[in-house]
């Protein structure tokens, strides 16, 4: 995919002495990459499949099965095949001069432009059958493309802003560390005052599933329910207990802070779980709507 | 005296022991004095069965003992044996504490009172020193370690540190750690931790609060026994469990005794070594100095002293040292066929920095030098090229381009390339051979170790630098002569960090040229500082000054440690007045840089969020030590998804490890340093590397050739923690079987666990990892490239901090 490197660096190279090799310095996101070039040969191509599709009179009706159907669907075959191998191209270090960037950008628009190609490749003709199910499959990878993109424009601030230069290594250390000093602290407590406290120490900070992972919620919490019960609580040893109260309410803030970060990293992710397993739907789904097109000739 | 030997060698290190066994075949009258009850104690010192390197690898052994890399077992056994079947003369037990006499007559005093007289005394006796011991009875007691190599050795086991410093708190932190369930106590005899790193300290009692040492302040060991240690506490003695002992007490280094025999080092600094002849020879006759001591860390170089050193006492003067071949090997392309030691009396007599070079030191910059023959007009570098070497000029001579189309020669016996070698900065002028011409390259390294050591050199290169940073400021229309008086009241004056040079507002006219480092431009605007520009080494300000006459119109302060050279208002006025073209070139330079300001000032008022952004983002970038960075890998977190492709795509490009850490680092508005090399114009780590392996590469890189020795050195002195010590794990099955079969662990560095499991017991050799840029891969650096949404770009701080930036993303 040398065509998907921009032509000025290229150049910059050719030009440049042996040793100077390809550098990508320009900062832009993604979607903004080359001045938004697979927008806009992602949009042409939209246009031009539109106007097309209305110009020309396909008889005896608009149609899969039609010159101009084939055209399209072939052309939409190989794309959602090249579109897959992003995943492929992500995890393939090779030492030549290749941007995942610009497969991303391209990635997107290019999917994008599926929601054109597909369709109209349909002829408008959708039913209950195999070639529908590859449709509405395609669809769904789109849509779930789609909420991806939205997710990585949107979140990575909020997951920077959240985490305030602390790793999630870090995040966990933090929360153990109370859970020494809470353990330490706690021993002068009463029975009572102790139980919430164990509770609170036992916690796996990565249980409550997937729901609660997603929501930010965690309604069973430990440490929370021990916060409530110790400031409720009276008599014993009032000084350790007003320690461990703050301890209590500091692992809290902690505790929120990584549920904030897996939370966002969850958003970040979830998408994939349902992108990825379609996309091998529907190229199943694709296999068989070829092979019975064919079939049927 | 007839029962005197003819050769005392103190130290039974590698040089030691290589120069006694010399002497023994010899026949001379000998003894090796070892302070220790075994040969060659650093070595001894080792963890058991660490690998012992023998680089460098093309430098013959010559020597009567065995050497060649392999286990520390095998290497100390072989050298146990060789030293009987040599019959060397050993005296163990034997520390020396005085040396008196003179050549034919020396007197060498033990610890033991044993007096030894020697008509010539080699020393080989280390860097290391002495470790200050316990003072309390059972000192000597084998587990008393003093220093601790891998805190994994220690295992389940009641370990005491003893020493309230750096060094005794790491050691007590790394034995400390949970998984290895040793019970760790730290001894501090005063009542504070004065002596050590406040983050040292607050990790300490940290660790202290979570249960994982016991910290007790007050108290020193009283008595050592096998497996118990009392200690004197402010409420009574106390005994105590204590399987191994950690003492951490500081060390004497050996400079003070080397010196009370009468011997001159080279100066004053830490890094200073003995003056030495090319026999060895100290400033006092019949005292060599040989080994880690007269500045060879390396084995190999030790042991080929050792030897070469008694031949000379022996007085075999026709002996050439075991480096002969590789010099001659660096001559051999030459069109004049000489001698080895004709071309380096050729070279030491033509080219004026090394004129006043010793014959020794001469031979040893020639090995990290290159001696090449140049066509007429055939290009030796171009500007822009990065590069740090040091050219001579010892027959021909050389054409700088100045300008397009202008040229300047530089004669025979001058020099060339030594803005590279001071800034570290890039090339800046083409150079070509301006007839057939021989020009020397000196390794940046070599050129330092030469500067350092023979004064009238680094006085030479200092003067030429200056001279030749100024022709390029002004781009031709000057000569030398007109520099004469501005280069004649010069003065280099070295910047702290942060430290103000010009401030804005006050008279005074001096300009300043910036040598070394980098410096940031304010000025104040409605009470705030607002970053204006970044200077970069070569460049130079102050000149609105003395053209204007008017106050300081902004404030420059150094971005990192830097070394600026002062020139007076008055010469550089001068200078302008006897070249109208300089002046009517500087003015423009000048209005160009007041546009620049004026262009900020309104910018002020229109986008003032952005341009305090520009500047508070520019701060930042400086405080994170990109102002001595060449090329530093950024995040912007407005698009950074956490995927960690980068670092999969580090650790696949190299060996399987990552040498970027992506969530560690500071950020500042989005904008994050991970933790990763900078490449830094002038490498700390680069500062101390026995083998000399570190070099800065033909695209700027700071990378490692093979042949590290896992020291760890670069590691400590590298400011920002990007380098690892870890060993490459096993190679992993391809992508596709991965992504088809799930075999083995996927892209990316595999697991600690992965790597323990493949690997069994065997226990490879961890060496300093870093980034090396991605240096011989076409594509470019790797994480940059397997960025999936373009967060990851690599910037030079020039090309980031440029205002041209403020406009594009303002504009």
């Amino acid at each position: 995919m040398a065509s998907l490197f921009p032509r000025r660096l290229l150049g910059r190279r050719n030009r440049a002495t042996q040793t100077e090799r390809v550098r990508e310095r320009k900062h832009e996101g993604f979607l903004r990459y080359a001045n938004f070039r697979w927008a806009k040969i992602s949009g042409g191509l939209c246009l031009l499949v539109i106007t097309s599709y209305a110009l020309i009179d396909v008889t005896p009706r608009p149609n899969g099965g039609s010159w101009y159907g084939y055209t399209l669907g072939t052309i939409g075959a190989l794309l959602i095949l090249w579109l897959t191998a992003l995943g492929y191209r992500k995890r393939k270090m090779t030492r030549d001069a290749w941007s995942l960037k610009a497969w991303t950008s391209a990635h997107v628009y290019l999917g994008l432009s599926l929601i054109v190609i597909g369709t109209w490749h349909t002829g408008f003709q959708l039913g209950w059958n195999v070639h529908t199910l590859a449709w509405a499959l395609m669809m769904l990878v789109i849509l779930s493309g789609l909420y991806g993109v939205i997710v990585y424009a949107t979140l990575p601030a909020a997951l920077s802003n959240n985490r305030d230069e602390m790793t999630q290594m870090q995040m966990l250390e933090a929360i153990r560390a109370f859970d020494r000093q809470l353990h330490a602290a706690a021993q002068p407590l009463s029975p009572e005052d102790t139980a919430p406290v164990l509770a609170s120490l036992d916690e796996d900070p990565f249980a409550g599933g997937i729901r609660a992972r997603l929501s930010g919620r965690y309604p069973k919490d430990a440490t929370a329910a021990a916060l409530r019960a110790l400031s409720l609580s009276h008599g014993g040893n009032a000084d350790a207990r007003q320690k461990v109260i703050g301890l209590l309410s500091q692992k809290e803030a902690a505790l929120a802070r990584l549920r904030a970060h897996l939370r966002i990293r969850a958003m970040l992710e979830i998408w994939l779980y349902v992108h990825v397993p379609l996309t091998f739907a529907l190229i199943a789904a694709l296999s068989a709507h070829i092979i019975s097109v064919f079939f049927y000739w | 005296m007839s029962d005197a030997v003819k050769v005392a060698i103190i130290g039974s290190g590698p040089a030691g022991l290589s120069a006694a066994a010399r002497a023994a075949q010899l026949g001379l009258a000998h003894v090796l004095l070892e302070k220790t009850d075994h040969l060659s104690d650093t070595i001894f010192k080792y963890q058991k069965g660490k690998r012992v390197l023998a680089t460098p690898e093309r430098l013959d052994l010559r020597s009567d003992c065995r050497f060649a890399e392999g286990a520390r077992e095998t290497i100390l056994g072989n050298w146990d044996q060789d030293a009987a079947n040599n019959g060397v003369n050993v005296a163990y037990q034997a520390e020396v504490v005085e040396v008196s006499g003179q050549k034919g007559a020396f007197s060498i005093k033990t610890a033991k009172g044993a007096v030894i007289a020697a008509e010539n005394i080699v020393l080989a006796i280390g860097t290391q020193g002495n470790p200050n011991r316990l003072r309390c009875d059972g000192y000597d007691l084998p587990h008393i370690i003093y220093q601790v190599d891998d805190p994994e050795d220690f295992k389940n086991q009641h370990i005491t540190v003893v020493g309230s410093g750096d060094a005794g708190i790491e050691n007590a932190l790394g034995v400390a750690e949970e998984a290895l369930e040793n019970t760790v106590t730290i001894l501090n005899r005063s009542k504070d931790f004065a002596r050590a790193k406040a983050k040292n300290v607050s990790d300490m009692m940290e660790a202290g609060e979570n249960g994982f040492l016991s910290i007790r302040t007050e108290t020193q060991p009283k008595l050592v026994e096998p497996g118990w240690l009392t200690l004197e506490t402010p409420n009574g003695d106390e005994r105590i469990e204590c399987d191994v002992i950690v003492a951490r007490l500081g060390s004497v280094a050996p400079r003070g005794f080397v010196e009370s025999m009468g011997i001159e080092f080279t100066g004053p600094d830490r890094e200073a070594f003995p003056k030495l002849s090319p026999t060895f020879e100290s400033t006092v006759p019949g005292i060599f100095v040989i080994g880690a001591l007269a500045g060879y860390p390396l084995i190999k170089h030790c042991m080929n002293q050792g030897y070469d050193v008694v031949e000379f006492i022996n007085g075999n003067s026709a002996l050439t040292p075991a480096d002969e071949k590789d010099l001659a090997a660096i001559f051999a392309d030459l069109p004049q066929k000489k001698s080895v030691s004709e071309w380096l009396d050729y070279l030491r007599t033509r080219v004026r920095i090394f004129a006043d070079v010793s014959p020794l030191q001469m031979r040893e910059f020639m090995l990290d030098s290159k001696v090449a023959f140049y066509r007429r007009g055939e290009v030796v570098f171009e500007k822009g090229e990065p590069g740090s070497s040091l050219f001579a000029i010892a027959d021909g001579h050389a054409e700088v381009e100045v300008a397009p189309g202008v040229t300047v020669p530089i004669e025979q016996g001058s020099i060339f390339g030594e803005v590279g070698l001071i800034s570290g900065r890039k090339r800046g002028a083409t150079i070509r051979a301006g007839e057939d011409s021989i020009f020397v390259e000196v390794s940046r390294t070599a050129a330092l170790k030469l500067m350092a050591a023979v004064p009238g050199a680094k006085r030479v290169i200092n003067r030429i630098s200056l001279e030749r940073q100024l022709l390029q400021i002004f781009k031709g229309g000057l000569t030398v002569d007109d520099l004469q008086e501005v280069v004649d009241q010069a003065e280099v004056v070295r910047v702290p960090a942060g430290k103000v040079v010009v401030t804005e507002g006050e008279q005074g006219d001096d300009v300043y040229v910036i040598r070394s480092g980098s410096m940031v431009v304010e000025k104040d605007i409605g009470g705030k500082p607002i970053f204006l520009r970044y200077l970069p080494a070569g460049s130079y300000f102050g000149e609105m000054g003395v053209l204007s006459g008017e106050p300081r119109n902004a404030t420059v302060k150094a971005a990192v440690g830097s070394e600026v050279i002062k020139l007076t208002g008055e010469s550089f006025r001068k200078m302008l007045a006897a070249r109208p073209q300089v002046r009517a070139a500087t003015e423009a330079a000048v209005a160009e840089r007041a546009a620049m300001n004026a262009f900020i000032e309104s910018r002020k008022a229109s986008y003032s969020s952005a341009v305090d952004l520009y500047s508070d983002t520019a701060s930042f970038i400086m405080k994170e030590g990109l102002g001595e960075a060449t090329d530093a890998l950024l995040i912007d977190e407005n698009l950074c998804v956490g995927c960690d492709n980068c670092e999969k795509a580090c650790a696949d490009s190299h060996e399987g490890l990552s040498r970027l850490d992506r969530e560690a680092g500071k950020t500042f508005a989005h904008l994050h340093v991970p933790t990763s090399c900078r490449h830094c114009e002038h490498p700390h780590c680069m500062a101390d590397c026995p083998p000399n392996v570190i070099h800065r590469g033909p695209d700027g890189e700071v990378f490692m050739e093979p042949g590290c020795i896992g020291c760890g050195n670069c590691m400590r002195n590298c400011p920002y923690g990007v380098i690892r010590m870890e060993a490459a794990p096993p190679p992993k099955p391809g992508l596709l079987s991965w992504l088809l079969f799930g075999k083995g662990p996927g892209p990316g560095e595999p697991s600690p666990k992965w790597t323990k499991k493949k690997l069994g017991d065997e226990k490879p050799k961890k060496i300093a990892v870093k980034c090396d840029m991605c240096k011989g891969i076409a594509g470019g650096p790797a994480c940059v490239r397997a960025c999936p949404t373009g967060a990851a770009i690599r910037v030079s701080p020039e090309e980031f901090l440029s205002i041209a930036r403020l406009e594009e993303d303002a504009g």
